[in-house]
């Protein structure tokens, strides 16, 4: 669906946007992740044809954005990072606009304005001004916009930033139904957002992509250890030293201990799994287990790892 | 193009902007024709070549925000990422200043009916004279519609045009002094002194390709300003 090929984005001397490469499939939601400055924008721009690249190509739907312009934004929504509204007109009078932009067939135009506002939730402010809105409902203005003309890709730059907790959790749903007909790529910096909604992960650190995967992979991957905390009834000095004497185990650190009871944490080599040995040596002391969790990576500490061992390579 | 042209004429009317300039050029145009009265109605030419300066001022300040504010607001993202050429949107906008420029002519016809009732017929200068007025009403919008492409600041935009066509009214004074050769090539630059003419009922067809070449010519820079921003725009 989306095709991009080397591309690189040159502002003078400064790189903005470094040889990237990825395609994105029908239907899939893939997000785009990186630190500010990163080259998000820049590339949702270049995608979008709002921007031409220095070098490399970008495809949407088998045309270039470069060379058929018209017939690649014709399958083209976008939302920018700052929705791009007309203050001046209702929003229902801006929507019509939007779909005469589009070149939306004007029978099709009311049925389908309608069912969009019902979507994204503004339907009773369909008569207001733009002007008068809050900043959630211009963002959902904006979202509505990126929908009309029913386009097969959407890119979506941070949108739901400025939305209260409870917008933010329905437009991510509302993201989420929207991908499988439409292919999104979604940027943004809020991590659980993209574990909550995508499918594919691309990393970006200064105009390069760092990683590109499934969330899961990405944190399966780049643990190079696993790590546990559990908590065990007996004396500290005693059952750290059992615990040091599983095999596979690495690492043994008393976190805290109460009432008999220390919270330990335990780090072992990422291909062994350390759960049983330990279980059966502590049985065999009569050290009860009371409590064995096992520390995930979460999307915050892959992102971290990732651009700062970019920083440290630089 | 024809949603654009839509949307900018709504603009236009949805602010007070086309009101204001409407009143202020209805006001001028008042103010002139009352002096053509007092002097008798002979000579329309004074009263064509007041309404040009009024025009200096208010088709730039028509002009001004009709790039410079999408810009500026980003709107444009919107219009330059959807299935619309860029010629296609600057015509659009283009057209939508020249036709509240339209309503502003229109308004004076008032005044040919009042001469018309008086003296009886229409006089070919005075249509002549109408014909020259819309063409160079219309190229000043164009270079409005340049300057506002040029600069995300509605105030540059205008200051940018007003200049340019002073710098334009000068050329023409200056091919008066100067004379022989140069003067003339000055005077044939000027869309001003062109204009001029055409208020003394000199009816010139060169003159018309000369302020359709102009107008195609400016709009012209505007669509390769917008194709080479692309590339530098950050």
């Amino acid at each position: 669906m989306i095709e991009i090929q080397n591309l690189t984005k040159k502002f003078g001397q400064i790189t903005a946007v470094d040889n990237l490469n990825f395609t994105v499939e029908k239907g899939e939601i893939l997000g785009f992740l990186g630190p500010n400055g990163a080259g998000k924008t820049t590339t949702m721009n270049i995608i979008t044809g709002y921007l031409s690249s220095t070098e490399g190509t970008v495809k949407v739907c088998g045309h270039d954005i470069v060379e058929e312009p018209l017939e690649a934004k014709r399958h083209l929504g976008y939302l920018p990072e700052h929705p791009p509204l007309y203050t001046d007109m209702t929003v229902r009078e801006f929507l019509y606009f939007v779909s005469e932009l589009k070149k939306v067939n004007r029978r099709q135009a009311r049925g389908q304005i309608r069912d969009i506002m019902e979507l994204v939730g503004i339907t009773h402010v369909s008569n207001r001004l733009v002007n008068n809105l809050s900043k959630g409902y211009k963002q959902r203005v904006g979202l509505a916009q990126a929908l009309i003309g029913s386009p097969d890709v959407l890119i979506l730059d941070e949108p739901t930033v400025g939305l209260d907790p409870i917008q933010i959790i329905e437009i991510r749903k509302l993201i989420k139904a929207l991908g499988g007909e439409h292919t999104i790529i979604l940027s943004t910096h809020i991590l659980p957002e993209v574990s909550f909604i995508c499918k594919r992960v691309v990393i970006i650190n200064k105009g390069r992509i760092a990683a590109i995967d499934t969330p899961e992979n990405l944190s399966q991957n780049l643990r190079n250890f696993t790590k546990f905390t559990i908590k065990i009834e007996g004396p500290d000095s005693e059952v750290a030293k059992l615990l040091k004497s599983v095999d596979g185990v690495q690492y043994v650190e008393l976190a805290g201990y109460q009432d008999n009871v220390g919270s330990y944490v335990i780090e072992s080599s990422k291909d062994v799994d350390v759960r049983r040995p330990v279980f059966h040596q502590l049985s065999k002391h009569s050290y009860p287990i009371l409590e064995l969790r096992s520390y995930d990576m979460s999307l915050e500490d892959i992102f971290l790892q990732i651009t700062t061992e970019e920083k440290e390579v630089v | 193009m024809l949603a654009i042209l839509k949307r900018e004429l709504k603009a236009y009317f949805y602010s007070p902007m086309a009101y204001i300039l409407i009143g202020v050029f209805i006001l001028l145009a008042s103010a002139s024709f009352r002096f053509v009265i007092y002097t008798g109605i002979v000579d329309f030419s004074s009263f064509f070549l007041n309404l040009r300066v009024a025009l200096f001022v208010i088709l730039p300040i028509l002009t001004m925000r009709i790039l410079a504010e999408d810009r500026k607001t980003g709107t444009e993202k919107l219009l330059l990422t959807s299935p619309v050429s860029l010629t296609g949107l600057i015509l659009g906008k283009y057209l939508a200043a020249f036709f509240v420029y339209l309503i502003m002519v229109v308004t004076t016809f008032v005044y040919q009916v009042i001469v018309v009732a008086y003296s009886g017929h229409v006089s070919a200068q005075t249509v002549g004279a109408y014909v020259g007025l819309i063409l160079f009403g219309a190229s000043v919008i164009a270079i409005g519609v340049l300057a506002s492409s040029l600069t995300e600041s509605q105030v540059i935009a205008g200051v940018v045009s007003f200049v340019s066509v002073m710098l334009m009214w000068a050329i023409g004074s200056a091919g008066t002094y100067v004379g022989g050769i140069a003067g003339k090539a000055l005077k044939w630059i000027s869309i001003i002194a062109r204009f001029d003419n055409f208020t003394r009922g000199i009816f010139d067809v060169s003159t018309v390709v000369y302020y359709l070449s102009f107008i195609f010519i400016m709009l012209f820079i505007t669509v390769r300003v917008y194709e080479r921003r692309r590339w530098t725009k950050g």
